[in-house]
């Protein structure tokens, strides 16, 4: 909106002022672009000219304490919120402030919510079948038949999200990582370039937690993917670039190592 | 789940091919009983029972139109009594013009009322209900274009839950204060009334009385086919998807304001078309019809009968409306309690409503104010 508001990074200059975080890369570089993006309720700012970015392809966890931001960051991506201030693109060129939830979801970014929301009322494969690229005219919705190609497609992401055997069940008997399974099957349907996930382990056991890291490996071989996460054991076996939120700003990034050794890092999860 | 037939979506639900049938036998079997059976006989049906049972349908009609956006889309309105109304009207009207000359005045163009307050012309939007093909037009598209204004705004603007009926519930009462005015020109509090005959036919004789029963039991088994049909496709799938978690939907990239406004649309044309058949049955539409608390009774049939159930929607309205008949005359004063018991008993303990609880029954697992029933063992879930 307007460029002349901020400098780049201002905000994590300000918590960090002796070094540059990270590289500020060209814009169509990235899969995601946010810059400068304010989001104030009833005066308190949540995001602080946050200034985050994506490069195209691969894994991106972020971290950060409770209130840290980082579901509103999620929000604004999606169009649930609207930022105050800042720049918001995808794919490098598509602006998504404009935009609304459904636009922003049909341009190819699926999202995972924080509670695992799925169809309760719909059985497994029902809940994939809704989540399929596609189709989204009400009218032709009314004379819609599942095509062959189609089924075939419900049918890998069942085996990939491991529920084929559970395909008949209503998706509100399933267990909680099952749920939280089949909603990242529904983003897998929907075909999206970009999966924002929100706490996709919280609840699983490890042997869940282990599991949903190598699906979300596997998934970011193909497509670019941002994993919002507290638990460190799945954020380490993610192994991936590490961004953490502080106060709706990034406060470091870097391989995980490298933002556990950040001596403001330790103080805001300490407390100290 | 790949359909073989484009007719499964009927063939493949008992419950479906049931209500069906049931619907289609009363439109055949009621007339004969009252027309071919002499009227000493046990079974013969007497005229005022066709067009009791006749008012029924149209309700159940009714009571279909709210399930579909209330039990399969989450949309609770408390304003469809106005749809109905305003079909009821758009047939009324129709009636009105039939009479012509015969009415009090004997006018020939002008209806008695406005013969009364010293009208000169008819107004123009009394034009062409003289013609029955005109008059069947608007009865589908008055309440259609009001429920796609009314809509568009509302879903658009994101209104939902209470707030939406709240607003139904304002539009149907500003309607019933419009009407009630003389200068609106539809028979003020006293409305349309004085009918003689539709199509030419005698509104009193038995045979259109009959013809009424059927064409309003033909006119219920196409909305039920025609609701059977959205609930069954991909659209009805999304609907319950929006019921459940409308965020969730929007978010997969359905545009969830136009799968409302379609099955809102479509909710409206079926109630004006009930009130369409209801008026030449009752022999009056005045503004009494846009009442609030009508609209709150067709929800507590649906409530009743089992919320998101299409059958469910027509038993709830035909007891309750039978029950409404037995105590309006036996203990007339009672019938309000006995309704709000109803509606309270429902909430409480029958959620479902009586279809949604019948299984309950059946699966030797119900429980009531504590009480368990059936036999105690638990069975493992399948």
């Amino acid at each position: 909106m307007s460029p002349a508001t901020h400098a780049p990074l201002a905000g994590a200059i300000a918590h960090q002022p002796t070094a540059a975080l990270h590289a500020q890369p060209a814009r169509k570089d990235t899969i995601l672009y946010l810059d400068g993006v304010s989001v104030s309720f009833d005066g308190f700012r949540v995001l602080n000219d946050l200034s985050l970015y994506v490069l195209a392809g691969g894994l991106r966890a972020i971290i950060g304490p409770n209130g840290a931001g980082k579901t509103t960051m999620m929000d604004v991506i999606t169009g649930k919120t609207k930022p105050d201030a800042g720049e918001i693109y995808f794919d490098g060129t598509i602006d998504l402030i404009a935009l609304d939830e459904t636009r922003i979801a049909n341009l190819g970014i699926g999202r995972k919510f924080q509670k695992p929301t799925v169809f309760e009322n719909h059985t497994v494969f029902e809940n994939l079948e809704l989540a399929l690229k596609g189709g989204r005219d009400a009218f032709a919705s009314l004379f819609f038949r599942l095509g062959a190609e189609q089924r075939t497609r419900i049918e890998e992401v069942l085996e990939t999200v491991a529920l084929a055997d559970q395909r008949f069940r209503v998706a509100g008997d399933l267990s909680h990582g099952q749920k939280q399974w089949l909603e990242i099957g529904m983003l897998l349907m929907q075909d999206p370039e970009l999966m924002l996930i929100d706490e996709p382990v919280a609840g699983m056991t490890d042997a869940e937690t282990e599991e949903t890291a190598s699906l979300l490996k596997e998934i970011a071989k193909t497509r670019s993917v941002v994993v919002v996460e507290h638990d460190m054991d799945f954020v380490r076996a993610l192994d991936c670039r590490v961004t953490v939120l502080h106060e709706g700003a990034v406060l470091a990034e870097g391989s995980l190592d490298t933002v556990q050794g950040n001596e403001r890092v330790v103080e805001v999860y300490l407390g100290r | 789940m790949i359909r073989a037939s484009p007719f499964a979506f009927l063939t493949e639900s008992r419950a479906a091919l049931t209500t069906l049938a049931l619907i289609v036998a009363a439109a055949a079997i009621v007339p004969a009983l009252n027309l071919m059976v002499p009227a000493g006989s046990p079974v013969h049906v007497p005229t005022w029972v066709v067009t009791l049972l006749g008012k029924y349908l149209t309700y159940a009609l009714l009571a279909l139109s709210v399930d579909l956006i209330w039990g399969f889309c989450g949309i609770l309105s408390l304003g469809h009594g106005a749809f109905f109304a305003l079909g009821g009207y758009a047939m009324g009207m129709y009636l009105m013009r039939q009479i012509g000359e015969r009415g009090v005045y004997k006018h020939p163009v002008l209806p008695d009322f406005m013969v009364f307050l010293n009208w000169k012309d008819l107004p123009w939007y009394w034009y062409g209900f003289d013609v029955f093909p005109f008059a069947l037009l608007m009865v589908v598209l008055v309440p259609g274009a009001l429920a796609f204004a009314f809509g568009w705004f509302a879903f658009r603007s994101r209104v939902t839950g209470v707030y939406l009926s709240i607003i139904t519930q304002a539009l149907t009462f500003a309607l019933m204060l419009a009407f009630f005015r003389n200068d609106m020109g539809f028979g003020g509090n006293n409305g349309l009334t004085d009918f003689k005959d539709i199509l030419g036919a005698n509104l009193q004789a038995d045979g259109t009385r009959a013809a009424l029963f059927a064409a309003s039991a033909v006119a219920l088994a196409v909305g039920y086919v025609v609701c059977r049909f959205i609930v069954a496709s991909r659209l009805g799938r999304v609907l319950i998807a929006i019921r459940d978690a409308e965020s969730r939907t929007r978010f997969l990239g359905y545009r969830v304001e136009h799968y409302m406004l379609f099955v809102f649309v479509v909710s409206a044309v079926l109630a004006g078309v009930a009130g369409a058949l209801y008026v030449p049955q009752v022999g009056i539409i005045n503004p009494s019809e846009f009442s609030p608390a009508n609209s709150i009774e067709i929800v507590i049939w649906v409530a009743v009968g089992g919320r998101g159930s299409l059958h469910g929607a027509i038993l709830g309205a035909i007891l309750v409306n039978y029950a409404k008949t037995y105590f309006t005359g036996a203990l007339p004063e009672a019938w309000l309690y006995v309704l709000g018991g109803l509606f309270i008993f429902v909430t409480l303990f029958l959620p479902k409503g009586l279809v949604g609880s019948i299984p309950a029954f059946a699966a030797k697992d119900f429980s009531f104010f504590g009480l368990r029933f059936g036999p105690a063992k638990t069975e493992a879930r399948p």
